[in-house]
This record gives C-alpha cells, structure tokens and sequence, in this order.
C-alpha cells in the first residue's frame, strides 16, 4: 500500500494539512499571465518560487515554461526587494523583450511589505519600461486562498492594467474562461466564431502551451491574448465571467470601472452549464445560436440516453478547484451518476452551499469540504466505496491502493497528455469527458465481470 | 553532424561567449563574463570561475531554493520522517513526489511516508500573529496519527521572516513525546544563493540531531557509508546490489533509500565514499573529525567508473578477499555493459553532448558519455561551488561573502567515546605512498577538453545560444529547461530527476543510459520537424516551369 499509514477513521484536524488539495496563489498568477501575448510573468520574491512554479506548469504541459524572478537574497528580505525588482524590469526587457511584464508577488515580499505600485511607478520613471511596453502587477500573497484566488487577482491585473473605457462601445464580448486548459480556451473560441461573435478572451493560453514541435524556439508563441484586445475590454458590450472564484472579480472591476456590464457563469462543462452559457452569450451578443451548435448539443443527448445505463448510479469521489467541481458536479448528477466525496482545498462556505444544492434536488447528500484535503478525502472513500474518482496526479495513490477507476482531471495532470489538446468545455468537451468516463467505467466491467458474464456489446 | 561540424569550424569558443554577452547589460555582462569560462586548463593549472554567486534579478536561472535543496534534495529520500512544512502551502505542495527518488518500503509494517505531504498551510493570521502554535498543533497532529520515529519542520520564506522560534517548538515536541525525535531546519527559500544552501542546512542538522543516536552494532563486513547519492530513478538500488555483491556493507546512504535508523548508525561504518561532492563533502569531513572514518570520493555513474571506484573502496580495507571478489564482480558484470556499448557506439561515436545540472552529475556523466564515443563540448553547475569546479585545493581561499555567511557552519570535536580511527598513521601513509589519495576530487575543469565551454548557472538566454550555435547533439539539464530546448530540434535528458527511466548508476545503470541516450539521439521524431511541401515549397513551380 502506498498510503499505508492512512487510517479509516476519521479525526478532527485543525493545524495539519495532509496531501493538499490546493497550491498557493503565484502559479494561478503565472498560468493566468502566459495567457497574454508576449507577456513575462516575474515572480517577486526568492527564485525557488518561480523555479517551482515553473517546473509544475513545465510538467503539466510538456511545453516551455518562461518565467523569471527577482531572486531575493537575505538581505533583499531584511531591506524589501524593490532594488531587485527594478533591476530584473530593466534586464528583462533588454534581453528578453516582452511586449509586458506581468509581477506578481509570493508570501516573502508581502510579509515584507514591498509596493508594488510604488516599484513599478519608480522603474517607469527611471527608464527601465521602454515605450509601447508594459508592467501589470497583481498581489498574490500565498498564505491567502489558494493556486485560483491566484488566478483570480492576476486576470483583474490584465484588465486594471490595461483596459481602457473610451466611452465607445466596440460591440465586442469579454469572456473570462477561468482556469481551464489551452484545449477549452480554444474551445471557447470555437463556439463563440460559429455564432459569429467578436470575443475578446482573456487569458488564453491556447497555442501557448500546446504548442506545436517545429524546430524553432519562441520565446512568445503566436497564441495569447493581444495586449490591444485587453485594452479594448473596456469597451466591449459585455462580460461572461466563466467561474465565481476564477473569473468574476476581474468582471466586476470592468463592471464597475468601465461599464461594461458582466454576467457571472458557471464553467460551461456538461449539458446545463454549456446551455447558460451558450444562451447567455446569444442574450449578450445579440445573436442567435447557428443549427451547428444545436446539433453538437444534440450529440452529447443522445451519448448521455445510449449510455445511461452505465452511468446510473454510479458513485464518484471528487477533488479540485471550486468552479470545475461545481460545474462538473452538475453534470454528472444530471446523468444520474451520484457525487458522493467532494473535496476542494481552496476555502469557502459557498461552494459548500451550491454542491448542497446540487446533490439535495437529486435527493441525497454528498460529503462536501471547502479546505479540505486528499487526505479527508481519502478516508471518507474508505468509510464509502466508490466507482470513480476524478481529481489530478495525485489521486493516483489512492485509486491504487483503494482499486477505483481514475479519471484524470483538473490541475496537475503530471503522468499523461491530453488535456491540453481536448476539451472538457462546451457539448463536444461533455462528449470527450463522457467518453473516457465510459472507457474507465467499461474497461473495470471487462476486467472484473466473470467469464460467462462478460459481454461483447455494451 | 555535416553541419553542426561546420558551424564548430565557424564559432570559436571565444566569439561564442562575446555572442553570449552581447545582449546583456554591461553590469549583467561583467558578472556572467566571470561565470563563462574558456577552458584553458595547463598542466597543474586551473583557472578560477566564479561560482555560488548570486543570481542576477530578471536572468531566468536554472536554480532554486535554500528550501528545495534541504526538504526537497536531502530529506525527501528517507521514508521513515515525517516532513511537515511550516508555511503556506506552496512549499510542500511543488516537492510533494517530484524528485523521482525511489524508497522500497516492502519490510513488513515499514513506515513510508513519502506519499504525504505534510503542512501547516499558514493563513494570513498566522502570519499577522505568529506560526509558532499552529506548528505544536501539527506536530502533535502527525505523532497522533502516525507515531513516527522522527518528525522534521522546514522553514519557508515567512517563517524567517515573522520570527517564529521553530527550533524552540520542536525541543518542547521532542521532549513533550520521549519516543520521537523531533528536529527543524531554517531553510528559509531567501537563504544563500541556491539550493546547496539548504543540502548544507539539511546535513548539519541530520548530522547534529540524528547521527551517533543508534550505538547498536551493525552486522556485516566492509562497512560504508554511501554519501551524496539520492536513488533518483532507482541509482541507489543498482549500487547496493553491486555492494551486496561484493560483500560490502553499506550502513548509511545519504539519503537515496534511507532510513531514520541508517543515519542514526552512520557512525559505524568504516569509511565514507562520497558521490555528489558539493552536496555532503562537509559531512564527509565532519564524520572523519567526529568519529574518525576516512572518506574517499567515487563515481558510481558509469562502468569503468564503478568498476574503479569498487577498486578504491577493495584497496582501502586491503582485504584480499575482498579485492578478489571486486574483481570477479567486475569481471561478470562488464561482459554485458561491452556488448551494449559496442553496439551503441556504432550509433553514437562522434556525437556531442552539453550539460549543465547539479553541482557533480554535469562532471560524472561525462564519463559515460565518453564511454559512448560522445564528446562534451560544454558543462557547468547549477549550483556548485569553486571546489567543484576547480578541486578541493581551493577551498582554503574561499570568500566567505554575505551570504555564505548566513549560512551555518558547525564545529564538530572528536567524540570522547566514539572516536576510533580507523586506520593508524602508518597504515594511511602506506596507502597514500601507493598512490591512495583521500579526501580528494579535483573538480569538473582538469576532466575537460581544452577549449571546451565551462559555464556556471547557465541561464535560459545562454542555453538558447549555445544550441542555435552550436547544435550538440544533446543537451541535459532539467525539467524547466527541457522543452525550449527541444522546441530546437535538440534531445534533451533531464538529468536532476532523468524525466522517466534509471537507474543509470553502476553497470546495469550504464547499459540504460547508453540505450536511452541511443534512443535520444538516434529517434526519427528530429526529422519530422518539416512537413514536405515547407521543405520543398518550390516544386509546383518548377513542375510548371518545365
């Protein structure tokens, strides 16, 4: 057993965190940022930061990773790091000449106060921002929320960075996809063309870090948001903001700032969310929804009624980020599958509240624990078998040690390929997810069933 | 090759580096002018490089931090410890399981904590008010649940930074408990320059807190301890099958495979060899002071290596049983390394190579290329220091500067009971008279290549160059580095944690590399990188034409 020392019974913790289901604020920061075009995430603080940051992502996508650091010492920590920040500003742009920088902080230069506002402005005036170019900045102090409020705060730093309200509206859509994968933000942007609307897309990695093997290095890859995209979001119709903890600050900022009116959404993964999402988009955009999207919904209809049977009733074990486990909760419950065990790391009493929700009108009640851990999670699956589990790498151990067929889900993915190339979003990511569920669920029926049982036709 | 000969031919090593630094600015291009050396090694003479120096503020580095090295590099490998990282959760989260260090917990009721990552994930009211309770909490916590033998805390950057006494909270866990050994490490990320910071921090501690603890005396014949080898991919496995073999004991591997107990027993071997100089050469040093065990440095990464390094271990106990054993070992292991090699190097003789990992394996792993017929044309540490550059000769006219300052040193007297040395003089005069050196290793610069690059921290600009330039046929690194390279067209092999794959140590390891490397540098995928009508736009023209 590779978790041998996990016990069935559960205890109250109150200090001890065990097998996380999270990580800290800086590299939803970093993820957020290879989202724009020709922006250089820098990590403000002691370089292990970045370099780990770095290697998670590295591990994730199998793709380059470029990021740099303001390499505290001890004394940067005793004196603040602003003298590091504005000697890494200038080397940046002179060697590696990104359109922007985008800083963000760690739990070592918060702890020590340092200004980021007062460093960047100290960096401009002495020269170091060449023209045309930028520095957007957000605070992500890693003892606050978790990998997403990272995120969060760094999208809202692209649009306080640099949308701009003229005051004339350019008939353009602001979705905020959240964090999802190159494979969903292309996606998104798929759907959106079919319906013939002018997207502004903000972050999107897609092209960054699925990226092609062409015997050419760039630095800044062809994808990413434009920088005169983030500038026009000021002026667009609207905003889909795609997840309450991913997205919706940054649309409430542009709500608020530059009137342009947002709409907070659920992640659209599976039939319902990608409904709202899809009506909602129409409503905002002022379009109708082309028969072609119609029929990809009606794909995934007729997957979900070919195949109910294997998926009634069947009980899966959860763990991820808030907005992902919510909007996927919704789907699996709608195809009578039952979410018993949901576990997110990141705080929060409404996820709790809106899981609740979802599980009581399917007429049961799942485990369900905001900052929580795999841990927990792990011992409520010994107390409740299940069929699935669905959450990233590190469930590995536990589908090992505990026999459940395992879905790889959410972030990081270390030990396959595949999410960064199709989709979970949208009716066709609802067939591709559905179809591995199938896979998973049919492949342990075709292991286990007895040899007079086991059939040729599912 | 026809062209990477070519542009060899055209690129001096000097037009190289000015090309390196032509982009920098002139305070960047000074201090990296001093950390890119041509290398013009002469006869006794080595040149002086400037190594464990900052790294420069925006110039994408390789390294990483005093925390990595010391929870993620040194202790991450001892299965029986629980880890818990006092700090955000951060920390524990990226070296929870990255390293690829391989344990066998198979023992009936072993403990194996390697799976779990522990943390007290601090809050922002732990850092308004203070972390030090939180931390009893979870100490108290883990030895509820798990009654582990050794609990250890590592500081992250807040810890440091708010003040919390965690050396004070693990004395009072310790006592408070009687059966469990509990110990902290300030490895706050900001300390030092890189990660060797934190090996430092990391082995002072395990050798003050935890080595001597066990006086039980340990069976076997030929004791030693293995120092610096870290199981990576399974390396430490190969070598104890090797040392089993030619029935060499190994009491204590620091700390690939290891145990609490293994540490606390370290004091009963007879000799320490040393793998990984720059990570535990001061230990090696403090356990001969202490305890009066001589070391001596190996290299178990390739054949001939181990079979030398076998030799050296035989020589020194002078037992002639022993030597004989060694030799038949050799003599049945090597038929099978030869009839690999001999059919690899059909495929790889003439190749070339670049390295740039660690603060040792960017030196030892030159030996199997060589072993190949692949030449290395530049390497150079992460985060090594001048000793490992240039030989131990200089380690008396190091500068201490403001940040190796902070890092603690700790005097060690020899132990009133303990200290038993273990060769007289006379008998460590005769080997050293017959040409055994101690206490020995002259660093990566004498081993390479006249002209040959030797760059310390290479940086992500500085590796993009040094491939377009040059164009070797791989490049080793590590996993932040791995695919700008391969965007190149270039193989890469990680070689901190080797991407998939090991062992790579001692003689079954040898034959892995030279069929991974094989595979590397011979797979078809580098010819794929143009489809037909991007190599030959022109054709339909030319079909009209005619």
């Amino acid at each position: 057993m590779l978790l041998r020392h996990t016990p069935k019974e559960i205890t109250e913790r109150s200090a001890l965190t065990i097998n996380p289901a999270k990580t800290c604020q800086p590299i939803g920061a970093m993820y957020a940022a290879l989202g724009v075009h020709g922006c250089l995430p820098h990590s403000h603080g002691s370089q292990g930061c970045c370099a780990y940051h770095r290697s998670a992502l590295t591990r994730h996508y199998k793709e380059p990773v470029s990021a740099a650091t303001s390499s505290f010492t001890e004394g940067a920590s005793v004196f603040g790091g602003g003298a590091n920040l504005v000697a890494a500003i200038e080397n940046i742009f002179t060697v590696y000449e990104p359109d922007v920088i985008a800083v963000h902080t760690t739990c070592l230069s918060e702890t020590i106060g340092d200004d980021l506002p007062q460093m960047t402005d100290k960096a401009i005036k002495s020269g170091k921002v060449p023209d045309g170019k930028h520095v957007i900045y957000a605070n992500t102090p890693s003892y606050v929320g978790s990998h997403v409020t990272g995120f969060s705060n760094m999208v809202k730093g692209m649009a306080k960075g640099l949308a701009v309200a003229t005051g004339r509206k350019n008939g353009r859509v602001n979705i905020i996809p959240g964090w999802v994968e190159p494979s969903d933000m292309e996606e998104v942007k798929r759907l959106a063309a079919m319906m013939g609307l002018d997207i502004i897309l903000f972050p999107d990695t897609s092209g960054v870090l699925n990226g092609a093997l062409t015997g050419e290095y760039k630095m800044f890859p062809e994808g990413g948001t434009p920088i005169a995209d983030l500038v026009a979001s000021g002026d667009a119709i609207g905003t889909l903001a795609l997840g309450e903890w991913c997205s919706a600050d940054a649309a409430r900022w542009l709500d608020t700032q530059c009137k342009v009116p947002c709409s907070v959404l659920d992640m659209p993964f599976g039939l319902k969310a990608t409904d709202r999402f899809i009506d909602t988009l129409r409503m905002v955009g002022g379009t109708s929804v082309p028969d072609s999207i119609a029929f990809e919904r009606g794909q995934l209809v007729d997957l979900i009624s070919d195949m109910h049977q294997y998926f009634y009733g069947k009980k899966v074990a959860l763990v991820g980020d808030p907005d992902q486990l919510i909007a996927m909760t919704e789907f699996l419950v709608s195809i009578d599958m039952k979410p018993m065990h949901i576990v997110t790391g990141t705080s929060g009493s409404k996820f709790e509240k809106r899981i609740d929700e979802i599980t009581s009108a399917a007429g049961y009640k799942a485990n369900v624990k905001a900052g929580g851990d795999m841990f927990l999670l792990h011992q409520w699956i010994k107390n409740e078998p299940v069929d699935l589990l669905i959450g990233n790498t590190y469930c590995k151990y536990i589908a090992r040690d505990e026999d459940i067929p395992f879905l790889r889900f959410g972030f990081p993915i270390l030990d396959r390929v595949g999410h960064q190339y199709f989709p979970t979003v949208g009716y066709k990511g609802g067939l591709h997810l559905l179809t591995r569920i199938l896979d998973l669920l049919l492949t342990r029926t075709d292991r286990d069933e007895t040899e007079e049982k086991l059939e040729l036709v599912y | 090759m026809a062209s990477s000969a070519k542009k060899l031919v055209n690129w001096t090593p000097t037009d190289i580096k000015a090309d390196m630094l032509a982009k920098y600015p002139p305070k960047v291009a000074r201090k990296r002018a001093s950390q890119i050396l041509i290398n013009e090694a002469l006869g006794n003479e080595t040149p002086e490089i400037s190594a464990n120096v900052r790294t420069i503020p925006g110039i994408i580095t390789m390294r990483g931090c005093t925390y990595a090295g010391c929870k993620g590099v040194i202790l991450g490998p001892t299965r029986d410890i629980v880890n818990i990282t006092h700090g955000p959760i951060g920390c524990g989260f990226y070296s929870w399981l990255t390293r690829r260090n391989q344990t066998d917990a198979s023992a009936e009721g072993a403990e194996n904590y390697m799976m779990y990552c522990f943390s007290t994930d601090m809050q922002d009211q732990d850092i308004i008010f203070g972390g030090e309770k939180k931390l009893q909490a979870a100490i108290q916590e883990a030895y509820d649940l798990f009654h582990p033998k050794a609990i250890a805390i590592f500081a992250t950057c807040p810890v440091g930074l708010i003040g919390d006494d965690i050396h004070a909270v693990a004395r009072k866990m310790k006592a408070k408990f009687g059966d469990c050994n509990v110990f902290a490490f300030s490895c706050e990320g900001y300390k030092g320059v890189s990660q060797s910071a934190g090996h430092h921090i990391a082995n002072n501690k395990i050798f003050s807190e935890v080595v001597g603890e066990n006086d039980a005396e340990k069976p076997g014949e030929f004791k030693i301890n293995l120092l610096g080898e870290y199981n990576i991919g399974g390396d430490g496995f190969e070598i104890d099958r090797i040392l089993k073999k030619c029935g060499i004991t190994n009491i204590a591997t620091f700390s690939g495979n290891s145990t609490y107990d293994q540490f606390a027993s370290a004091h009963k071997a007879d000799l320490s060899a040393v793998m990984c100089h720059r990570s535990i050469n001061y230990v090696a040093d403090m356990l001969e002071t202490k305890f009066g065990i001589p070391w001596i440095k190996v290299n178990f990464i390739g054949a001939k290596s181990t079979a030398k390094s076998l030799r050296k271990i035989a020589d020194y106990f002078g037992d002639p049983g022993l030597t004989a054993r060694v030799e038949e070992v050799i003599a049945e292991e090597m038929p099978e390394v030869e009839a690999v090699v001999e059919d690899v190097r059909t495929r790889t003789t003439g190749k070339t190579a670049m390295l740039f990992v660690g603060g040792s394996r960017a030196h030892h792993y030159q030996d199997l290329f060589a072993e190949m017929g692949m030449k290395t044309l530049a390497a150079g540490y992460e985060f090594a220091h001048r000793d490992d550059y240039e030989g131990r000769q200089v380690i008396p006219n190091l500068k201490v500067d403001a940040d190796s300052r902070n890092i603690e040193e700790i005097h060690v007297d020899p132990d009133e009971k303990r200290y038993v040395p273990r060769k007289t003089t006379e008998e460590m005069a005769r080997l050293e008279a017959a040409g055994f050196k101690f206490k020995e290793y002259d660093g990566l610069i004498p081993d390479m290549d006249h002209q040959t690059l030797i760059i310390d921290d290479l940086n992500q600009y500085e590796a993009e160059k040094l491939v377009e330039i040059v164009k070797p046929d791989i490049f080793c690194a590590g996993i932040k580095e791995k695919f700008s390279i391969q965007k190149l067209g270039v193989p890469m092999k990680q070689l901190h944690s080797y991407d998939s794959g090991g062992p790579y140590a001692g003689f079954k390891g040898a034959v892995n590399f030279y069929k991974e490397i094989d595979r590397l540098v011979n797979s078809k995928v580098w010819s794929f990188m143009k489809a037909p009508w991007q190599e030959n736009p022109e054709l339909s023209a030319t079909y009209v034409w005619e």
